[in-house]
């Protein structure tokens, strides 16, 4: 057993160490990190174009449609600096989500007309798939579409809607036919954010931001053109897609980064005259971590490697969401913790200086947004049915 | 990268885990328990045959040549069927401490008789204070005419009560913590001044309470230079670690899928107890255990392969994952454990069903060379203590 790589990949992980070194520079890295609003969606899509010059936009496409036609190998090393250098990961919603499946099962005028503008940043999308009604039982939602002519008329609520505040488009599961086992009345369809009809309302959460949004449709009408593959087959596309999204959820790199940051805070952070890192309690806090981490990255590539060898992700591939976002909410808790009286400030436009802390509203806000990681992307219960049903057999 | 077994690993492993499932059910198991000398001389010969007690020597004595992979492989399987026979007292501790002793006469008198079968070996350390601090060594050896004359106690002496012969740590100069001054002696369990109190451990095995009084061992018999025992202990611990945890790991497995498969044919309320999301949930949780250990396993194999290949490596690397490892196989194998009892509900608390024989297998494998609290404290030092150094 051994983690080595081939001389040629560690010449491709230098090619992209150095292109990250020199092209996400502080700059970069201040202006996403302060930007709010407006100016958060500029400075990402600003890293975004940066990497579509460079071809390295969406590692996960297939090479026909703008992909980098890596191999499994190139795809891990990328995500690993990637998540090493302190990059955050492309939003997800274009690239990621509906990409694959308009490549998959959509038109060709479908692909000609959007994955151009995916890969180039120009278009924002985001996901319209929850509804009050229908969270983990996604297939409970009741938009509906109705087929009227050349069109569909669509009425209903989606929630928890991401960025929906920036976004040009959104992909959204409807309801096409009643009256049939309720995954099969369901279509998949993308609808233009301008059209009559829709309109967005803000969510603020807990974190004290705006991220969170809901989508109302109200007779919205729809071109039959921007529905993806067969009617009342959405369920089948969305589903795929799902499978498409599980793969790199552990965010190993992230965490590791995290970590390392917090164990130089916790050096620097003092209680009696003495570092919190020396403190025996702090240490068995932070080891609790550290171990589980060792282990999980050790997962993560067990399961590379089985991909790499051309084989499909064993059972444990299916741990990695859960073990990935508890792992990095306790990173969150534990930050927060040694924030201390600090964490509970709402700085404002008080500098660091003032406040007399620097890292405080990072680790309140990373902690309080962190809570939903184990909610999205199917909740961390959702995935223990999941594992219990296909993996252990129950 | 690559996480596979060997080819020829994979046909030893497969051995291993035939005589298990054909050979050494649950109640031959008892019925070697119950013997006499509570081990099945006749499995041992056949090890011996089959080549298993031969894996981690070198050639030159006979061995497979094999590595601490090699080791792990054997490990797993033998965990799964709980075997009492001593592989881990002879082969993996005494015959490690052995290979890594620099006396070349003493390792080709005693590793050749390891590998044939006819040397049963122990490893005695612990004292009434030591706990898990393997240098805190009272026992004492002083220079006499014939070589050292070894007074003291050992206790918990793992299977010293079938042993031929016992490495003894003891101590030949400095104070009773000093890790300078430990030496490590053969002694044969004949040799006049010891006596061996032996009893029965919860995990199907055995160990004694051994006095030395005034018990005479020549020069020859030191395993390395004088007082400079703690280094081959030392130098044999990450790997002796790894097979234990091999054999957790093969336990943990084991028991899940007893529990697993409990569950599907236990039915109450008028449906199998599988179908209960409260169980569901703890099942997965089990699991997720059970990867992660062996994800730390891989790891720590990685680590050492990494040494055997480059030996400038840094070896902390290779320490922090042993550490993480024991420390996650105990607390782990903890979780596992109870589960299983609970899950299987009453009859998980008799003796008649081997659950509770797994779970008494891994709790004595959770304490042997520091329970999981002292190797957690290990890893912090090793990971944290630099961290402040830089900072200050």
């Amino acid at each position: 057993m051994d983690i080595n790589f081939s001389a040629q990949d560690l010449e491709f992980r230098d090619e992209v160490r150095a292109f990250f070194a020199s092209e996400y520079d502080t700059k970069v890295a201040e202006s996403l990190s302060s930007g709010q609003g407006e100016d958060y969606k500029e400075a990402i899509v600003a890293w975004q174009k940066k990497l579509h010059a460079k071809g390295w936009i969406a590692p996960g496409w297939p090479k026909e449609y703008g992909g980098t036609g890596w191999s499994v190998t190139q795809k891990f090393i990328y995500e690993t600096e990637r998540g090493s250098a302190g990059i955050p990961d492309v939003v997800p919603f274009g690239l990621k989500m509906v990409a694959p499946v308009i490549y998959t099962f959509g038109s060709e005028e479908q692909k000609a007309r959007f994955l151009p503008r995916i890969l180039s940043s120009d278009d924002w999308w985001c996901q319209g798939y929850s509804e009050p009604g229908a969270g983990s039982d996604l297939a409970a939602l009741s938009t509906t579409a109705e087929y009227a002519g050349d069109n569909y008329i669509v009425n209903g609520r989606k929630i928890w809607t991401t960025f929906a505040q920036f976004s040009d488009w959104i992909f959204c599961l409807v309801r096409t036919s009643k009256d049939v086992r309720k995954q099969q009345g369901i279509s998949f369809l993308l609808i233009d954010m301008t059209t009559p009809g829709v309109s967005v309302k803000p969510i603020p959460t807990i974190d004290g931001k705006h991220s969170l949004n809901e989508v109302l449709f109200e007779d919205a009408l729809v071109p039959r053109e921007n529905l993806i593959g067969e009617q009342d087959k959405g369920w089948t596309y969305a589903k795929a897609l799902l499978a498409h999204e599980r793969t790199g959820m552990a965010e190993v790199a992230d965490s590791k980064r995290m970590l390392t940051n917090l164990k130089q805070r916790a050096a620097a952070e003092v209680n009696g005259g003495q570092p919190m890192i020396d403190d025996p309690v702090f240490q068995m806090r932070l080891s609790d971590i550290e171990m589980q981490l060792m282990a999980l990255e050790y997962t993560e590539l067990r399961v590379f490697a089985s991909m790499a060898a051309g084989g499909m992700p064993g059972p444990e591939s299916s741990l990695l969401k859960i073990k990935g976002t508890e792992i990095s909410q306790a990173i969150h808790e534990l930050q927060l913790q040694l924030a201390a009286y600090y964490g509970g400030a709402l700085q404002g436009e008080l500098s660091n200086q003032q406040l007399g802390h620097n890292f405080a509203a990072e680790a309140r806000k990373s902690y309080m947004y962190g809570r939903a990681a184990t909610i999205y992307g199917g909740s961390n219960e959702v995935q223990r049915n999941v594992i219990a049903k296909a993996v252990l057999g129950l | 990268m690559n996480f596979d077994f060997s080819e020829e690993q994979v046909m030893i492993k497969d051995s291993v885990a035939r005589f298990v499932r054909d050979e050494y059910d649950f109640d031959t198991r008892r019925n070697i328990i119950h013997s006499e000398e509570g081990i099945s001389r006749d499995f041992w010969s056949m090890f011996a045959e089959l080549g298993w007690l031969s894996v981690p020597f070198a050639e030159e004595y006979g061995g497979f040549g094999g590595s601490v992979e090699d080791l792990v492989a054997v490990m797993e399987e033998l965990g799964k069927g709980i075997v009492v026979e001593p592989y881990v007292s002879t082969v993996v501790i005494f015959g490690g401490l052995l290979s890594a002793a620099s006396n070349e006469d003493l390792k080709s008198a005693y590793i050749p008789k390891i590998i044939e079968g006819s040397c049963l070996g122990s490893f005695a350390f612990l004292e009434r204070q030591s706990r898990f601090e393997m240098a805190d060594v009272a026992t004492n050896a002083i220079v006499c005419d014939a070589g050292y004359k070894i007074n003291g106690e050992k206790t918990v002496v793992i299977n010293a009560g079938t042993a031929d012969s016992l490495i003894v740590s003891a101590r030949t100069s400095g104070e009773q913590f000093d890790r300078d001054g430990v030496s490590l002696f053969m002694v044969d369990a004949t040799t006049a001044g010891v006596s061996i109190n032996s009893y029965k451990t919860m995990d199907g095995q055995s160990a004694a309470t051994i006095s030395f009084k005034d018990v005479v061992v020549p020069a020859s018999h030191l395993l390395g230079a004088v007082g400079q025992g703690m280094e081959i202990v030392d130098k044999v611990m990450p790997q002796i670690l790894l097979a234990l945890s091999a054999e957790a790991l093969g336990i943990m497995a084991t028991l899940n899928a007893l529990t697993v498969d409990y569950t599907k044919t236990r039915q109450q309320f008028g449906t199998p107890i599988s179908s209960f999301q409260a169980l569901q949930h703890r099942m997965v949780d089990t699991f997720m255990a059970c990867e992660q250990t062996k994800s730390l396993l891989y790891r720590g194999l990685c680590d050492a392969n990494k040494i055997v290949v480059d030996p400038s490596v840094d070896a902390s690397e290779l320490q922090k994952s042993v550490h993480a490892l024991k420390a996650t196989v105990a607390k782990y194998g903890k979780l596992i454990g109870e589960e299983a009892i609970q899950i299987h509900g009453g009859i998980g608390m008799t003796d008649e069903l081997n659950v509770g024989h797994f779970v008494k297998r891994l709790m004595t494998i959770n304490v042997a060379f520091g329970d999981a609290d002292f190797h957690q404290k290990k890893f912090n030092q090793l990971s944290y203590s630099t961290i402040s150094v830089q900072a200050s």
